[in-house]
C-alpha cells in the first residue's frame, strides 16, 4: 500500500514532552499504565525490582539513592557496567519512588536508544521538557521540587548531542536532574561525566545473584539441583538478565526442577566431548579431518565467539603440549575472536583459527 | 502453484518430525502465556522459519495463517528532514513480520519509528487497525487468541547495524507487555550481548543427512513420487545439511526420471565458482587473473554475496591442492574476507585473494617439479 503512513512520533516543530511513562494519548501501551497481569509478563520485566533497596550487588549506588530520598535530593548521576545489572532498574525505582507512578508520568521524561537523539531532539525535546514550570507534590511520595531526565543507553548520543547538553544540565539544574545509563563511559564526554555523580554497576556475582534467582524460584516453584546455581552464575557471566530468562527457559524447556546440564544446554553452551574431539583433530588429525569438523560445528549452529571460548579453556588445559605452542594459539585465537566481531565470516575464521592451531601442534 | 519447500512445510509444532525436540521445548514455554522474546538462530535451511511459523501457529491458531503481503511505504519524520522507507511486510491479525535490515543504512530509523510504533500500539490502533476490523468480521470463525499480546517477527536481526541494535533494547523491554518479537538469524555473534540477553536463544542446527535423506523420500511421496534410497542419500549428500537446498534438487530432479544414476543439477553460480577455482590452478599469470577477476565481477553483478563467494571457493581450492599449502590458503582467506568487511568494494580483496592463492600455489608447484 504504497503512500500510506504512520503518525510517527513528535514532529520537531511541536516538541511536547513525551514522556516514556505512558506516553500522551491512548495509544501508548507501556507497562505501568496498563498494568497487565503480571502471569502474561516473562520474567525479567515481571521481578525488575521496584524498589531501589530490591536491586541487589550495587550497595554503593543502593546507599546514596536511600538517603537521597529521605534528604528529598538527587545528584546528577551516571550509571555505567555491563548489560543487565540493574542500571534502567535502578532509574526506573528511584523516580518511582520519589514521585510515585502518577506524578512520574508528569515529572520524569526517559529517552533511549530507541529514540532519536541527535543534536536537534536535545535542543528542542529536552529543553523544552527542562523549562516547565514543577507542579506540587502529591500525597505518600516525598515529590522533590525538581524533575527528572533518564538518558538511557547514553553511549549511543552523539558527540554534538552530548556537547549540547552540557549548557542544557547547567542552565536548568535548579530544577532538573539528570542520570545518564551506559555500558561504556568513556564514551561520554568528560564535561558530562564530571557533573555527575558515577556509579559502576558491577557484574552479579554468584553470592548476590543465588539471592536474588532464590527469590523468583521461591515465587515460581522452582526447584534448583545441587551446582545449578553455580551454572547459572557462570553462563550468565555476571548479567542478571541472562540468568533470569535463562531460569525460565529452562524451566519452561524442561520442568520445575533443574540442574546444571539443562542450563548449559538451553544457553547454547558446546557439550565438552565436541570441544574436546575439536582439540583431538587439531593435534592429531589431517587437515580435511579440521575442514569437516568445522563444517560440522558450523551446520550444528554453535555460535563461533562459544566455540572459540570453549576451546581456548581447552587449549590452555591441554596436557602434553609445550607451553610455546600454547601461546602461539591463544594469540591466534584472539585475533579472531576479533575479526568475528567485527562481522567478518564464522566459517572462514574458524577455519583459520583451528587450521592454525593444527598447523602449530603438529610441527615439530 | 508454490514450490514443494513451502507446500509441504510443517505447519504445527507437533506435526515437526525435524527438530521435534526444540519443537516440544517450545510448545512447553508457549503454554505459560509470559514466554520471552525468542531468537532462533541457525545456518540457512535449518528450519529456523518454519519453527517460527510454527510457534505462531500455536499461540494463535489457524487464522494466523491467512497472511496480507504488502510493500509498504512509510514517512519518516527526523528532525532535520523527511525521509521514505520502503519494507515488505508480511502479517496477519496477530503478528507482523518485517526484515528491517532490507532498509540499508535507515535500519535505524525503521527500529526507532515503525518497530517501536508497532510494538507500543495495541492492535486495536493504527497498524493492526485494518487487521483488527477484518477480525471482527470474522469473529464467529476466529478462535481467539490465548495470548494477550501480539508478535512482531524481526527477520536477519543479525544484519543490523550496531545502531540499529541499539535502538532496540529498551523497545524489547518496555512493550513487552503488549507484545513480543521473534527474532532469527544466521550469526549469533552479529546479534550484540544486550540484544541477546533481553531474548530466549534457540539453537536451530541443521538436520542431519539421514534426517535429510528420510525428508526427501517423505516429501516426494507426498507428491505421489518414488525416490530410490540411493537417491535420496545422493541428494542429502550434496545439501550441505539444508532443508531448503535438498527439496529444491528433488523438486529439479523430479522432472526427468527419478533413477539413482541421476545427476543432480547444482545451482549455476556455484558450478561458476567451481570454474574458477579451476582457473585458478591451471594457469598462474597476471592474464589469467584478469580473466578471473572479470568472472568474479560476474558473480558479484548477479548478486551472489561476496563472503559466500569466499567459503565456496575455498572449499573448492581445499578439494584440489596439497594439504602443506591448505592453510596458507585458509588463512589468505580469511584475513582478505575480514579486510572487505572495512572497505567498500568487495571485488579488491576477492582479486587480492585470488592473485595471493596464485602465487601460494605457483611456489608450491616450482619447489615440487621446478
Ligand atoms: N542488580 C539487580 N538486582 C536485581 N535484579 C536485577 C539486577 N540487575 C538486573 N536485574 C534484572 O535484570 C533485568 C534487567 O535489568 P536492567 O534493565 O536494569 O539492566 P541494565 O543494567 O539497564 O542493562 P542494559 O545495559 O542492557 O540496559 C531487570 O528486569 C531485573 O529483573
Ligand atoms: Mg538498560
Amino acid at each position: 500500500m504504497p503512500g500510506s503512513s504512520l503518525k510517527l512520533g513528535a514532529a520537531p516543530a511541536n516538541p511536547a514532552p513525551h514522556t516514556g511513562f505512558g506516553a500522551p494519548g491512548a495509544v501508548s501501551a507501556g507497562p505501568s499504565t496498563t498494568a497487565p497481569a503480571a502471569e502474561s509478563q516473562p520474567w525479567v520485566e515481571k521481578y525488575r525490582p521496584a524498589k531501589v533497596e530490591d536491586v541487589v550487588h550495587q550497595q554503593q549506588v543502593v546507599d546514596a539513592l536511600k538517603s537521597a530520598v529521605q534528604g528529598k535530593d538527587l545528584p546528577h548521576m551516571l550509571f555505567y557496567g555491563p548489560p543487565g545489572t540493574g542500571k534502567t532498574t535502578t532509574a526506573l525505582a528511584i523516580t518511582g519512588q520519589l514521585f510515585g507512578p502518577e506524578l512520574r508520568k508528569q515529572r520524569v521524561l526517559e529517552l533511549n536508544a530507541s529514540d532519536e537523539r541527535g543534536i536537534q531532539v536535545v535542543r528542542e525535546k529536552i529543553k523544552s521538557f527542562a523549562s516547565l514550570a514543577v507542579g506540587s507534590g502529591v500525597a505518600g511520595y516525598p515529590c522533590p521540587p525538581f524533575k527528572v531526565i533518564i538518558l538511557d543507553e547514553s553511549d549511543f548520543m552523539t558527540k554534538d548531542a552530548q556537547n549540547a547538553l552540557r549548557r542544557i544540565i547547567e542552565q536548568y539544574s535548579k530544577t532538573t536532574r539528570f542520570i545518564f545509563c551506559c555500558n561504556y563511559i568513556t564514551r561520554i564526554i568528560e564535561p558530562l561525566t564530571s557533573r555527575c555523580a558515577k556509579f559502576r554497576f558491577k557484574p552479579v556475582v554468584l553470592e548476590s545473584l543465588t539471592e536474588r534467582i532464590e527469590h523468583i524460584c521461591g515465587r515460581e516453584g522452582v526447584t534448583l539441583e545441587a551446582g545449578a546455581l553455580a551454572a547459572l552464575a557462570t553462563v550468565a557471566g555476571g548479567d542478571m538478565r541472562r540468568a533470569i530468562s535463562l531460569l525460565q527457559s529452562t524451566a519452561r524447556f524442561n520442568s520445575n526442577v533443574i540442574g546444571a546440564e539443562a542450563l548449559y544446554e538451553a544457553a547454547g553452551v558446546v557439550p565438552n566431548s565436541e570441544i574436546e574431539d575439536l582439540l583431538g583433530v587439531c593435534r592429531s588429525g589431517g587437515f580435511s579431518d579440521v575442514e569437516r569438523r568445522v563444517r560440522e560445528m558450523v551446520c550444528d549452529s554453535y555460535p563461533v565467539a562459544q566455540i572459540l571460548l570453549q576451546f581456548q579453556e581447552a587449549v590452555v588445559r591441554a596436557e602434553g603440549v609445550e607451553d610455546l605452542k600454547k601461546a602461539e594459539v591463544c594469540q591466534k585465537l584472539a585475533s579472531v575472536d576479533a575479526a568475528v566481531q567485527a562481522g567478518a565470516n564464522e566459517e572462514l575464521q574458524l577455519l583459520d583459527a583451528l587450521g592454525f592451531a593444527h598447523k602449530v601442534f603438529s610441527s615439530a | 502453484m508454490s514450490l514443494w519447500v513451502d507446500k509441504h512445510r510443517p505447519r504445527c509444532l507437533d506435526q515437526l518430525r525435524v527438530h521435534s525436540k526444540p519443537a516440544r521445548q517450545l510448545q512447553k514455554l508457549l503454554a505459560g502465556g509470559d514466554c520471552p522474546h525468542l531468537l532462533f538462530y541457525g545456518p540457512s535451511g535449518a528450519g529456523k522459519k518454519t519453527l517460527c511459523l510454527a510457534s505462531l501457529r500455536e499461540l494463535f491458531g489457524p487464522s494466523v495463517e491467512k497472511l496480507r503481503t504488502e510493500q509498504k511505504t512509510w514517512q519518516i519524520q527526523l528532525p532535520s528532514r523527511k525521509i521514505e522507507v520502503e519494507l515488505a511486510t508480511v502479517s496477519s491479525n496477530y503478528h507482523l513480520e518485517v526484515s528491517p535490515a532490507d532498509a540499508g543504512r535507515r535500519d535505524v530509523h525503521v527500529v526507532q519509528e515503525i518497530i517501536k510504533e508497532m510494538a507500543k500500539t495495541r492492535s486495536s490502533t493504527s497498524v493492526f487497525q485494518q487487521q483488527q476490523q477484518q477480525q471482527e468480521q470474522e469473529a464467529s470463525l476466529v478462535k481467539p487468541a490465548k495470548c494477550a499480546y501480539k508478535v512482531l517477527v524481526i527477520n536477519q536481526v543479525d544484519k543490523l547495524s550496531s545502531h540499529a541494535q541499539h535502538a532496540l533494547r529498551r523497545t524489547l523491554e518496555k512493550y513487552s507487555a503488549t507484545c513480543r518479537v521473534i527474532f532469527t538469524c544466521t550469526n549469533l555473534s552479529k546479534v550484540m550481548g544486550p540484544v541477546r540477553s533481553r531474548c530466549v536463544c534457540v539453537r536451530v542446527k541443521a538436520p542431519s543427512t539421514e534426517e535429510i535423506s528420510e525428508l526427501v523420500s517423505e516429501v516426494a511421496g507426498k507428491e505421489r513420487k518414488e525416490v530410490p534410497r540411493g537417491l535420496a542419500n545422493k541428494i542429502a549428500a550434496s545439501s550441505e545439511r539444508s532443508m531448503r537446498r535438498a527439496l529444491l534438487m528433488l523438486e529439479t530432479a523430479s522432472l526427468g526420471k527419478l533413477d539413482e544414476s541421476q545427476e543432480l543439477q547444482l545451482p549455476d553460480w556455484e558450478l561458476f565458482i567451481k570454474d574458477v577455482a579451476q582457473e585458478i590452478l591451471r594457469e598462474q599469470t597476471p592474464k589469467n587473473l584478469y580473466l578471473v577477476r572479470g568472472k568474479l565481477y560476474e558473480l558479484l553483478v548477479n548478486c551472489v554475496p561476496a563472503d559466500t563467494i569466499f567459503c565456496k571457493l575455498v572449499h573448492e581450492l581445499l578439494r584440489k591442492v596439497d594439504d602443506t599449502i591448505k592453510y596458507d590458503i585458509v588463512s589468505t582467506a580469511a584475513t582478505f574476507e575480514h579486510r572487505m568487511r572495512l572497505g567498500t568494494k568487495p571485488i579488491f580483496h576477492l582479486e587480492a585473494f585470488v592473485a595471493k592463492t596464485m602465487s601460494i600455489y605457483k611456489e608450491w608447484s616450482i619447489s615440487n617439479f621446478g
